[in-house]
């Protein structure tokens, strides 16, 4: 195991970050912490990494015990979200830091800081100030300064969210390609399911400074194992007390026994997407996900009576959304 | 057209009470001083007793200037980045040298260190006079000039914020180096400030000084100090003289300042 956390809290003041956290993450993998803001996924990167102390608990890194090690000898890698970048010093003196520190000769720094530049891609760009660089390059150039001392473990804490939608979705397909490249074992903190999908081998969902569930994208996507992790990994629509994946909404012009009448409020067009928004006989509010053709064929339109049914749908326990481990009942029935 | 009479009414006052409160005095005080030509003025400011204050004042502010500027730097470190018990009260303490008038900081020196005080015999049996002599006029000097460097580095350090030092930390910089490489360079603008003002301050004080240097002529005199002293024998152009070099070492100390401005503000 490349990172071992063993059951961590972390309190700060009342407020518990991390309530007996024990997390597993294997050699040279991807692996993103999900959660929304408060869920204690921050807390467990700089916990890793030695920036927070736990009150109890200890961290391993690839075996070895670093729990009593302050941050700057636990060889871990860290970007921050707001980037961090030395102001003071060029791109490439940024990059080089991390050498310099381990006094490396002078020959191996430049040419280590010139390999890195080409490979986050910030050619020609070695003698500039941050402050003359866009937000993403300013990105780039922390990884590149966190990859140069060839870190156990890179941790990226929320490394795009200061950057526009744009940028940050090619920075992430980037980083993919980048982690495909360099092996480096990388932990990714985000609130974006859909960058933690995108990205990662395996996703660890977290709420309330505790891991509701953790496995691969699609296994949570198709396998949640409560109401939380279902409505965070993914859209859901409530019918009743089952919870529906839009797409698992099949949306028909007559009744057949399991249907349900609605009426169609609004269609949005997203281009292969359709999303139609739907209100129920009694009054609640649904969303269906159709392809355009699905729509097309449909003749659909707002102010339409439909009737709707889930072709998949799951329930609960309860409907508490922080209640731990619960199993979930799952009905399947052909369309 | 409001808008700009507004904006230079502003101007006007601002300029007017610059002008009244400070260009207008120091320009007579120069006025003064070259009145009879450069021959006074240079007898004057070459006269012993003159050399000797200049020689002391500008020791007393060698001395106190590092030291206060090493431990404003320690105190605003202390102040932002760390949580102590008794933090918010070191804070008030900063505050006591400004709050505080000078006489009586001086006076309070003399209690502690003089012949009576808590350590003066002590001190005096260990073959070191603190009052009346330069230990006790760097005292003072301290004290008055405490909380500049501390003042004008936190509300920097605050601002950069400690995102970047944990950069450095996890890329492998002990505490040291940190400081040294990431934290110094950041608030350099903030220690360089300061340091003027501490300058300024060592090289004006009166009160605290007058108070405890006891006023030995041609020993214990420092440049403020001899001024009061030719101003109220009646000798005048002394006196302006004077004060003309204390301003203008007042002068070059923010002029040195100025020039050392980086080429690249990054």
């Amino acid at each position: 195991m490349a990172i071992h956390a063993l059951n961590v809290t972390k309190r700060f003041g009342d407020f518990v970050a991390l309530d007996d956290v024990s997390l597993e993450i294997p050699d040279g993998s991807l692996t993103a912490l999900l959660g929304p803001s408060g869920s204690g996924k921050s807390t467990l990167l700089r916990v890793i990494a030695g920036l927070e102390a736990p009150d109890t608990g200890t961290v391993s890194l690839n075996g070895r015990d670093v729990s009593t090690l302050p941050a700057h000898r636990r060889g871990v890698g860290f970007v921050f979200q707001h980037y961090a970048a030395f102001k003071h010093m060029t791109v490439a003196r940024n990059i080089a830091f991390g050498l310099e520190i381990r006094k490396r000769p002078k020959k191996e720094i430049k040419q280590r800081v010139a390999e890195l530049i080409d490979l986050v891609h910030l050619e020609g760009l070695g003698n500039r100030y941050p402050s003359q660089l866009s937000g993403g390059q300013r990105q780039r150039m922390a990884l590149a300064r966190a990859l140069a001392v060839e870190p156990e473990v890179l941790l990226l804490d929320e490394p795009f969210g200061a950057l526009d939608a744009r940028v940050r979705k090619d920075l992430r397909a980037w980083l993919r390609r980048l982690h495909d490249e360099v092996h480096v074992t990388t932990v990714i903190v985000t609130h974006d399911q859909e960058e933690a999908m995108e990205v990662a081998d395996s996703v660890v969902v977290m709420q309330k400074g505790r891991i509701e569930q953790e496995g691969a994208p699609q296994e949570l996507y198709e396998n949640p194992v409560n109401r939380f992790v279902m409505s965070f990994v993914g859209p859901v629509s409530t019918l009743g007390d089952a919870l529906v994946r839009p797409h698992d909404l099949e949306i028909r012009h007559s009744p057949n026994g399991t249907t349900r009448a609605a009426t169609v409020d609004r269609l949005v067009h997203l281009g292969f997407e359709v999303r139609v928004m739907l209100t129920l006989d009694d009054g609640e509010q649904v969303e269906a996900q159709l392809t355009r053709d699905e729509a097309a064929q449909l003749g659909i339109d707002a102010g339409s009576s439909v009737y709707v049914r889930p072709r998949a749908e799951r329930h609960f326990a309860d409907g508490d959304e922080s209640d731990g481990q619960e199993p979930a009942t799952v009905s399947q029935s052909s369309p | 057209m409001t808008a700009s009479l507004t904006r230079y009414g502003l101007r006007f006052v601002a300029l007017g009470y610059l002008l009244a409160l400070l260009i207008v005095p120091v320009v007579m005080i120069l006025r003064k001083a070259f009145e009879n030509g450069f021959g006074p003025f240079w007898t004057a400011i070459t006269q012993p007793d003159a050399v000797h204050a200049l020689k002391l004042t500008l020791e007393i502010a060698l001395i106190s200037v590092p030291l206060n500027t090493a431990f404003g730097i320690v105190f605003a470190i202390m102040l932002v980045r760390h949580d102590f018990p008794g933090k918010s009260v070191l804070n008030a303490f900063l505050a006591l040298p400004f709050a505080l008038s000078p006489v009586v900081i001086g006076l309070a020196l003399i209690l502690a260190y003089g012949e009576g005080g808590w350590f003066g015999k002590d001190l005096a049996n260990a073959g070191f006079q603190v009052v009346f002599s330069m230990p006790g006029m760097i005292l003072a000097t301290l004290f008055v000039s405490l909380p500049f460097v501390a003042r004008e580095v936190m509300p920097v350090l605050r601002e950069i914020g400690d995102e970047q030092e944990q950069a450095a930390a996890t890329l492998g910089a002990g505490a040291f180096t940190t400081f040294r490489r990431i934290t110094l360079p950041a608030i350099r603008w903030g220690v360089i400030y300061g340091v003027i003002l501490t300058t300024a301050r060592c090289i004006g004080e009166y009160g605290a000084v007058a108070v405890i240097s006891g006023n030995v002529i041609g020993e214990t005199e420092t440049m403020p100090l001899i001024v009061k002293r030719l101003y109220d024998g009646f000798d005048k152009q002394g006196a302006y003289s004077v004060s003309v070099v204390l301003a203008a070492i007042a002068l070059t100390t923010v002029l040195l300042m100025t020039l050392f401005k980086p080429k690249v503000e990054a």
